[in-house]
């Protein structure tokens, strides 16, 4: 039995009935085309399908569709304000923080999460806060960079 | 050097990727995103057993599952079943070539192994009717361990292969002779385990007839488009010119996309057949089992030397664990090793022999440096057993064997030979940078206090052999095809241009990087230089990226294809203005009458003039750009010192990374902040193998870490920050003095960790970690050096 939802993804209301066992990755993927976001592992280890929603970070592979019902969720295709980059995507390419890129919308959204939750992180607890977003190319370094960038860019101090 | 490096251009600049627009906005093309209209999903009927005759398959029940089109077994497609092919047969006849089918025939011989194929018209369709394939098999003894699988009466993985040998590889000799002068001899076995690449997009493929023609395209996560075009039309017999293979975004690879898979295959004969798209995605659990591992030798190795510590003579005896089938080069992967176990240090004597060995696994073939890492663990290993035995510091001991920077170029008892370096600049680099005094100080006072957590300091001073590669070398090594590379770098009429090269990146930065060595030669700016690659219908020639080769190759065919641009530009520009083309210089970008500097035009201006073709000089085409083919003089050889410094619980077996630091030298940098990510990225590859990475089969040949839950690749919290620096010692045999960085990481790093690990345990009696270096295998190794149980 398909269920009826009403999601607003990316500033758009969308109304869909999905299929009880369908992941909100594959509906906003397969049904909206929302293809900025990607599946990694779909054991909820690697965080490369992390979205927000309500303003905290998920993974959008472990979390059905209807369960999304009534809420917002924000890809990496919304997270720009228009022709203006969020200040994590222009620190992430400032500071090198992406090589394949495969990882990067998942960890821009838990970076975006955790800079709200913490504005000043030392390196430790970027460390710590993104251990469930998995990065093969980059060794972390310029990540970790990139998320102290952004803390400068949004008002931290350092 | 070059004319290149010394212009105030582009080159050399940590300039910021032209990648990471789209890539920070997800507007990516990753070949999971292709949907193309009446798309059949495929899924596979994948083996739960490692070694099973396959008694029968039957799709009947599978067919009538709502939204199935299809199903095959092996019987059912036929002669569409095509094998995937071995390209590298190292020792000729020798060498025992098994067939690898699409779907397996008469046995299963590995988990995961595929026995049967179901499409349908939605993914979810296809997963679910896989269960409805009626398989029976019969179970046969699994072969899972190398030592188990050459034991006499041990089951055969292929009926053909004796004692379960694909090949046996001798290199060098007099081994023996340069022993019997020895004071002392250090022998080891080292274990490099099995490694799983786990690039973070899994594999996908879609393939389709395209309109009215013939042409057949396939989108595939690969690192190699070019050279899977021509093995796809071998073994399909698609003809060549009908087959177009595009890779699109592709999210990582580590060689683990330096493949053909059986997948592409199924997923091009099916769309042929059934005249319809057909798409595949691996599942994470699936890219475990089906996408091909890395390394697993196991490494008995003797270094015999003089009491002072001059190396005499060096005996590798591997065997490498080829898996279940040969993949595209299954048996030459531990063969790019083979010149590599000397390493940087001069001796006599060097005998090397490899024998491959089938198991009920999932076949071996490229990770990461392939070869090289695991003969600069062995090495750098055996260096710090014999440091040990003999009493002199691991530094100096490296010291007085290395090959000095007076010496090269050096030929290696190996019978390389190695262009440039500069080993004592890098390592005086790195000490310094590391406080090696002051470590070791700590390390002193440390164990004299008897501290639970001992400090160790591990050592690597690698080199590698990467540009792969000297076609000549490739060919005499019975590898079946050469290593040049190719650029095509066309001026637009509006005076932009299109850089078409054959490298194939996946994360590496070759558009950025490569507009900036075009930029630097042909003087347009860099944002406005197209770099098209990836794709065989818009870049038809090609050898793709693996091996460190992209710049030490492909950025020698893109300098030569930008100096003839500029030569061909010259003779229209030299029209315009009225004068010989050689009284013409060029200077960034623009055209100047020498000695009238009034008199100039810029290269844009000339494009547009081409275009327009009105006013050309006789018997010039109305075209500018350059073409290049490249094939590499020799490899390209990046070295540095890598060290690590390590804590180490004696009472728990916990291991801390707590400082790494790295001096590399690859030459001339085009970007050094690419230069620095490639470095960071390979480093924290090597020390997941050193620290947290290892594929474990049972018994029974069951893959126990089959998810990224179970196979433990480091997360940000389990990495320092790594220190890097460079050295700059240009290649004299590449024309941009470049020579490669993307394994330089990878090889180097895991050797420094273990020795680290091992040289805070040593006072303990401990001479060996197995890796990973998890905490139960470093408590288990203190407790046999106890005596204790272990």
């Amino acid at each position: 039995m398909p269920h009826h939802i009403s999601v607003t993804v990316d500033g758009t209301s969308y109304e869909a009935d999905v299929e009880p066992r369908q992941l909100l990755v594959h509906w906003l993927r397969d049904d909206l085309g929302r293809v900025g976001t990607v599946v990694g592992c779909d054991t909820s280890n690697c965080g490369a399908c992390t979205v927000l929603m309500d303003g905290r970070s998920i993974k959008s592979c472990s979390v059905l569709a209807v369960q999304a019902d009534g809420s917002e969720i924000t890809t990496i295709q919304g997270l720009a304000t228009g022709d203006e980059w969020h200040p994590v995507q222009a620190a992430f390419k400032e500071c090198h923080g992406l090589q394949c890129g495969y990882c990067t919308p998942g960890m821009v959204l838990a970076t975006v999460d955790l800079l709200a939750e913490n504005p000043n992180p030392t390196e430790e607890e970027i460390r710590d806060g993104l251990h469930g977003n998995l990065c093969r190319c980059t060794g972390y370094n310029n990540i970790v960079k990139s998320v102290q960038h952004a803390a400068g860019l949004m008002g931290g101090t350092k | 050097m070059t004319e290149v490096v010394d212009t105030p251009t582009a080159f050399g600049r940590p300039i910021r990727r032209k990648e990471d627009a789209k890539l920070l906005h997800g507007r990516t093309n990753w070949t999971d995103n292709i949907q193309l209209p009446g798309t059949l999903h495929m899924a596979m009927v994948r083996s739960p057993m490692a070694h099973a005759r396959i008694a029968k398959v039957d799709v009947t029940a599978a067919l009538a599952r709502p939204g199935v089109i299809a199903a095959y077994s092996a019987a059912d497609l036929g002669e569409l079943n095509s094998g995937v092919p071995c390209v590298w047969p190292v020792s000729g006849d020798d060498t025992v070539m098994p067939p690898f089918p699409a779907l397996a025939t008469d046995k299963v011989r590995h988990v995961g192994d595929v026995v049967a194929v179901v499409l349908a018209t939605s993914a979810a369709a296809a997963e679910d009717a896989i269960e409805s394939v009626d398989v029976e098999y019969e179970a046969l003894p699994a072969v899972v361990g190398m030592l188990d699988a050459l034991s006499p009466g041990s089951a055969l993985v292929h009926d053909q292969a004796t004692n379960n040998t694909c090949y046996v590889y001798d290199l060098g000799g007099g081994y023996d002779e340069a022993a019997a002068k020895a004071d002392v001899i250090v022998k080891r076995r080292f274990v490099n385990q099995r490694l799983i690449p786990s690039f973070m997009e899994p594999r996908a493929v879609v393939a389709a007839p395209m309109g009215m023609s013939d042409e057949m395209t396939i989108w595939t996560s690969t690192q190699i488009p070019h050279v899977l075009r021509v093995l796809l039309t071998l073994v399909t017999g698609i003809p060549e010119q009908n087959l177009r293979v595009v890779a699109p975004d592709v999210g990582g690879g580590f060689g683990g996309k330096l493949q053909i898979y059986r997948e592409e295959i199924l997923a091009l004969q099916l769309a042929r057949k059934l005249g319809r798209p057909v798409k595949w995605t691996e599942t994470r659990s699936e890219n475990m089992v089906a996408t091909h591992h890395g390394r697993d030798q196991i490494q008995d190795i003797e270094l015999a030397a003089t009491k002072d510590g001059t190396f005499l003579g060096l005996k590798v005896t591997l065997l490498a664990n080829m898996g279940a089938y040969l993949g595209i080069i299954t048996p030459g992967t531990p063969l790019l090793g083979m010149f590599m176990f000397p390493g940087i240090y001069k001796m006599d004597a060097y005998q090397f022999r490899c024998t491959g060995v089938f198991t009920n696994t999932t076949q071996t073939d490229a990770y990461r440096g392939a070869g090289r890492p695991e003969a600069t663990f062995a090495i750098e290993r055996i260096v710090d057993e014999l440091a040990a035995e003999l009493g002199i510091e691991p530094m100096e001991l490296r010291r007085r064997n290395w090959i000095t920077h007076e010496e090269f170029p050096y030929t290696t008892v190996a019978g390389l030979t190695y262009d440039t370096g500069n080993y004592e600049a890098a390592t005086a680099k790195a000490l310094d940078m590391f406080g090696y005094d002051e470590l070791r100080a700590e390390q002193k006072r440390r164990r004299e206090a008897g501290d639970p957590v001992q400090l160790g300091i591990g050592i690597s001073t690698f080199t590698e052999m990467c540009g792969l590669a000297p076609s000549r070398t490739l060919g005499a090594l019975k590898y079946a095809a050469g290593g040049w590379e190719h650029c095509t770098i066309r001026l637009l009429p509006t005076g932009k241009a299109e850089l078409v090269t054959g490298t194939s990146p996946h994360g590496q930065g070759h558009e950025t990087a490569w507009s900036q060595i075009a930029s630097s030669i042909i003087g347009i700016p860099v944002e406005d230089i197209d770099v098209v690659h990836g794709d065989t219908g818009r870049a038809p020639y090609g050898m793709d990226t693996y091996g460190s080769r992209s710049l030490a190759v492909g950025g020698q065919a893109i300098k030569k294809a930008a100096d003839r641009l500029v030569e061909n530009a010259r003779l229209i520009a030299a029209h315009q203005l009225e004068c010989a083309p050689e009284d013409l210089e060029f200077v960034e970008g623009t055209f100047k009458v020498k000695g009238d500097p009034e008199k100039a035009t810029p290269i844009q201006a000339v494009a547009w003039a081409a275009f327009s073709a009105h006013n050309l000089p006789d018997g010039v085409e109305p075209m500018i750009s350059g073409a290049a083919t490249v094939d590499p003089e020799d490899f390209s050889y990046p070295h540095g010192t890598h060290l690590a410094a390590m804590e180490v619980d004696t009472e728990t077996g916990k291991v801390r990374l707590r400082k790494y630091v790295c001096v590399d030298d690859v030459g001339i940098q085009v970007n050094p902040m690419i230069v620095e990510g490639q470095v960071h990225g390979g480093v924290a590859q090597g020390v997941g193998q050193a620290l947290y990475e290892g594929a474990e089969y049972d018994p029974d040949g069951n893959l126990l870490t089959a998810s990224l839950a179970d196979y433990l690749i480091p997360s940000a919290a389990d990495l320092p920050t790594f220190e890097t620096g460079t050295t700059v010692t240009p290649s004299t045999t590449h024309s941009l003095g470049t020579k490669g960085v993307g394994e330089a990481g990878a090889i180097a790093s895991t050797p420094a960790i273990i020795n680290g690990i091992v040289d805070a345990l040593r006072p303990l009696g401990v001479t060996d970690v197995l890796m990973p270096a998890s905490p139960q295998n470093v408590w288990r190794a203190i407790q046999a050096a106890k005596g204790g149980a272990a």
